[in-house]
């Protein structure tokens, strides 16, 4: 946790960074979590990013039974892939020509980890989480993606126990296109629905 | 657990304040939507931030327009989603 008012390294001054620190040296001594499973923790969440996310959205764009499975049961259908979401269950919401959907987590800053990584700092900022549940559309605008006005657009506020995954629209051009190749088309952004799948002149 | 609310039940957010560790945003309480879906049941956040996990309830999805929420949208199509747990839910009056 960085703070602006501190220096980036310093010794823990306040009363919870204290507390903290004692805590985490307390579960090394007494070899309830030691230092190498912390670090291996971090690996495994770093080792994580929207490579996943993307190879779940190709094999929809290619299979529509798996389609209806991970729209009816993402958290199934993610074990299918081999990937495991963990104990929370993951939602996916489908764009179509009349819906466009975008995530967002008011309260804090949830996000699929296990399918996209490490969310981005404007995920987290105070500015995404309060605008985009009351001006999606300027937002969106600011992102460089325009709604058209016949689109409704479809804000989920994740607020509790699942996680929210954008399927969005396979872009035209892409026909006979293999999984692997979709996916290069597949962002980070096209999965929180700030931005579409790119276009296949983009790859 | 049996669910009250079937997808389509119109309800009302309760307004009400408790302090600790809410999931239900300030900003849709005694709003009225519509239930979009039953997502499971699931440990009361409210008793398991206090590693209490003897509370389950019904979380569901409500689907609430732009307009109810903030008086006004971008375009009067527009919804918002939000996880609500079953007892901060009553029926539309």
């Amino acid at each position: 946790m960085s703070h602006p008012h501190h220096p980036e390294h310093h010794l823990p001054s306040t009363y919870h960074e204290k507390l903290t620190a004692a805590v985490i040296e307390l579960l090394a001594e007494k070899k309830v979590l030691p230092p190498e499973k912390i670090r291996a923790a971090i690996d495994a969440m770093d080792a994580r990013g929207p490579n996943l996310g993307a190879k779940v959205v190709a094999r929809a764009w290619v299979d529509p039974e798996f389609k209806k499975r991970l729209l009816a049961d993402g958290s199934k259908a993610c074990a299918e892939l081999g990937i495991d979401v963990g104990s929370l269950k993951l939602l996916v919401v489908e764009n179509t020509p009349q819906a466009h959907n975008v995530i967002v987590c008011t309260l804090c800053s949830c996000y699929p980890k296990m399918l996209l990584g490490i969310p981005p700092a404007w995920y987290k900022s105070k500015s995404y989480r309060s605008r985009t549940a009351r001006e999606p559309r300027k937002v969106l605008h600011e992102f460089g993606l325009d709604v058209d006005d016949k689109v409704a657009v479809r804000v989920h506020d994740s607020t509790a126990d699942m996680r929210y995954l954008v399927l969005p629209i396979r872009p035209s051009g892409t026909e006979g296109w293999s999984e692997e190749k979709l996916a290069e088309l597949i962002t980070r952004d096209s999965m929180i629905g700030v931005a579409q799948a790119n276009e296949p002149t983009a790859v | 657990m049996s669910a009250r609310f079937a997808p389509g039940d119109r309800v009302r957010v309760r307004e009400w304040f408790p302090p600790g560790h809410v999931r239900t945003p300030y900003y849709v309480r005694g709003k009225r939507g519509e239930i979009e879906r039953i997502c499971g049941t699931f440990n009361n956040p409210e008793r398991l931030a206090y590693n209490r996990p003897d509370d389950p309830k019904v979380l569901y999805r409500v689907r609430f327009m732009q307009t109810e929420v903030w008086g006004r949208a971008e375009r009067s199509s527009d919804t918002i989603d939000i996880e609500i747990y079953e007892h901060w839910l009553e029926p539309e009056q």
